[in-house]
């Protein structure tokens, strides 16, 4: 524990380090995309997936190949279409919570075969 | 700097040019003027057509971030050809009271859609590959929810986008891995460094997922019955034509340039996904009751069907699938048409509200069952040809099995397509659908399909064009 906090503020984080943060970021979300229920929930893990790649990007660049700047860009540019989306989704939730007074998935049930 | 290589971009500026022309006239033009607004956007989207049609030499634009190649030209004309179509069909509900005020953003959310997708046709790096796949479906995702006060859309909006995103951040891992393992994200200097690791391999099936799932193949295909259900009728038919076609288009070209060294792995997974996909989008569509949920599953299948141009990763599965895609535009778009003609008179869906309607609607019956044995392959019609290309694609890659199980399939099809026209030619109804006039706009796109569901096949030059471009990919 002591050694992981030293290096945390020398500055030598192993890269593995990161690339299991990122991982298990995914994969909460993932987890949490299959068994929440609210809608809102729904859309914070998937955000949680969205920066889990990012990390991905910024730390493949920083450690990899530090000459170049295309993983941060690509970081930049995913953050902006994060925003995006989650506008759109929550646009789209609000009309939801209008119509059925409810984010919760058992509600949206109407087209059950 | 020099900025004069983006003014090569003509598809795209040009379309950006129709979208902020229609945005602004939207705006600011007075009530007067509004009423023209839907004639003045078809035909100024027609010019845009005509105008980009012609192939034009390869180029790159900075730096290789985007790169044009004679056969995007072709594929960006039958995707405009399709949204036209749309255009036309959804002229008469985009001038009911309740939607006049909305048609502005009708039309301004289709075509940056449609945006996205040429840049997702014509990138030659993941980041605007990325942007392209974003831009084409976040505002897909308005327009599903499009209709505010419809429950059904509300939810089949939630449904995409919340899966779009969840396919779409999988596909961005994905690609997050690949830079990792190579160091790039050019597509021309990615196929010398994907060497086939077990890194690589695993970013290219997350990578995959996000397409997939929208072309909607069948492990990825459970969000499509909902959303084609709950969208309104012209989008639905936007969604599954367009969208789709787009999207195996650019997943041909991804698989046979960036990952053309992974041969071995992704043949057998899209053979897998091939059989999934037709077998089960047919035996499902047999159930269905909804002509939409119906046309849903069916268009799952045709997916199937396409990916048997995309497994042989030939020059001739290129000029197969663009086909292909030409002929499953005008056959579904005039199957979508009619039943959007219908639920807007009377709002009946249902396969047996179609009991009879030869009596009383004989062009839209006809109409109808040209496109549905269009789909369903048969001889003379243009769907024949786009599945007999598509098979011999396959086969000319020794895929005899794959080619097999598909043709038993189409004969499963049959059954199911054949299942509506019993329904609206032999079936006798007590009331059937009353006589149904279809608008000016309406009409002139079935005659466009129907026109083209006949005659596409017997003109080889068509097909020859593409055969043609299509070495060039």
């Amino acid at each position: 524990m002591g050694d992981i906090l030293t290096n945390f503020f020398t500055g030598t984080v192993p890269i593995e380090a990161y690339l299991g943060l990122s991982l298990i970021m995914f994969f909460c979300g993932v987890y949490g995309f299959l068994t929440r229920k609210n809608m809102l929930m729904i859309l914070i893990s998937v955000e949680l997936m969205l920066n889990a790649a990012d990390i991905n990007f910024a730390v493949f660049n920083r450690y990899l190949y530090p000459g170049q700047l295309e993983g941060f860009y690509f970081s930049l540019f995913t953050i902006a279409i994060a925003a995006c989306e989650t506008a759109v989704a929550i646009a789209i939730i609000i009309n939801i919570y209008r119509n059925l007074k409810s984010v919760e998935v058992d509600n949206l049930n109407q087209m059950k075969e | 700097m020099d900025y004069s290589s983006f003014l090569q971009m003509h598809e795209e500026f040009s379309l950006l040019g129709v979208m902020i022309i229609l945005l602004l006239y939207d705006i600011f033009a007075s009530e007067k003027y509004l009423k023209y607004f839907q004639p003045i956007a078809i035909v100024l989207f027609l010019v845009h057509i005509v105008l980009n049609c012609v192939p034009r030499e390869t180029f790159q634009v900075s730096g290789g971030m985007y790169e044009y190649l004679p056969i995007h030209s072709y594929i960006k004309t039958f995707l405009n050809i399709g949204t036209l179509i749309v255009f036309l069909q959804a002229h008469k509900f985009l001038n009911e009271d309740a939607n006049r005020i909305k048609r502005g953003e009708f039309y301004f959310l289709t075509l940056s859609t449609l945006l996205g997708m040429y840049f997702m046709i014509s990138a030659g790096n993941f980041l605007v590959f990325y942007l392209g796949l974003e831009t084409a479906s976040v505002p897909m995702a308005a327009l599903v929810a499009f209709d505010k006060y419809n429950n059904k859309a509300a939810e089949a909006g939630a449904k995409y986008i919340l899966l779009a995103v969840f396919a779409s951040s999988i596909s961005l891992f994905g690609i997050s891995l690949i830079y990792g393992s190579t160091g790039t994200l050019y597509f021309n200097d990615l196929p010398a460094l994907i060497t086939g690791t077990p890194l690589q391999i695993l970013a290219f099936v997350f990578f995959a997922v996000g397409l997939f799932f929208k072309i909607s193949l069948v492990p990825f295909h459970l969000w499509a019955a909902d959303v084609y259900e709950g969208a309104q009728t012209n989008i639905t038919s936007y969604l599954s034509v367009i969208s789709k076609g787009s999207a195996v288009f650019v997943l041909f070209t991804l698989l046979v340039k960036v990952f053309a060294s992974l041969i071995t792995e992704w043949q057998p997974i899209l053979w897998i996904l091939a059989v999934l996909s037709i077998t089960i989008a047919n035996l499902f569509a047999i159930r269905q009751k909804n002509l939409k949920r119906f046309l849903a599953f069916s268009s799952i299948s045709q997916a199937g069907y396409i990916l048997l141009a995309i497994i042989s990763g030939s020059a001739i599965g290129m000029s197969s699938l663009v086909y292909y895609v030409l002929v499953y535009i005008f056959s579904n778009l005039a199957a979508f048409g009619v039943i959007s003609v219908i639920e807007e008179r009377t709002g009946k869906i249902n396969i047996q509200d179609y009991d009879g309607l030869y009596q009383t609607n004989p062009n839209l019956s006809f109409v109808m069952m040209l496109s549905l044995f269009s789909l369903a392959g048969i001889p003379p019609f243009a769907g024949f040809f786009s599945k007999f290309f598509v098979f011999s694609a396959a086969a000319s890659q020794g895929f005899y099995v794959l080619v097999f199980i598909a043709l038993l399939n189409t004969i499963i099809s049959l059954y199911y397509y054949l299942l509506i026209i019993k329904a609206m030619f032999l079936n006798k109804s007590d009331h059937p659908i009353e006589p149904i006039k279809s608008d000016f706009f309406a009409r002139v796109s079935f005659a466009v399909c129907t026109l083209a569901i006949i005659a596409i096949g017997f003109i080889s030059p068509i097909y020859d064009q593409i055969h043609l471009i299509s070495f060039g990919m």
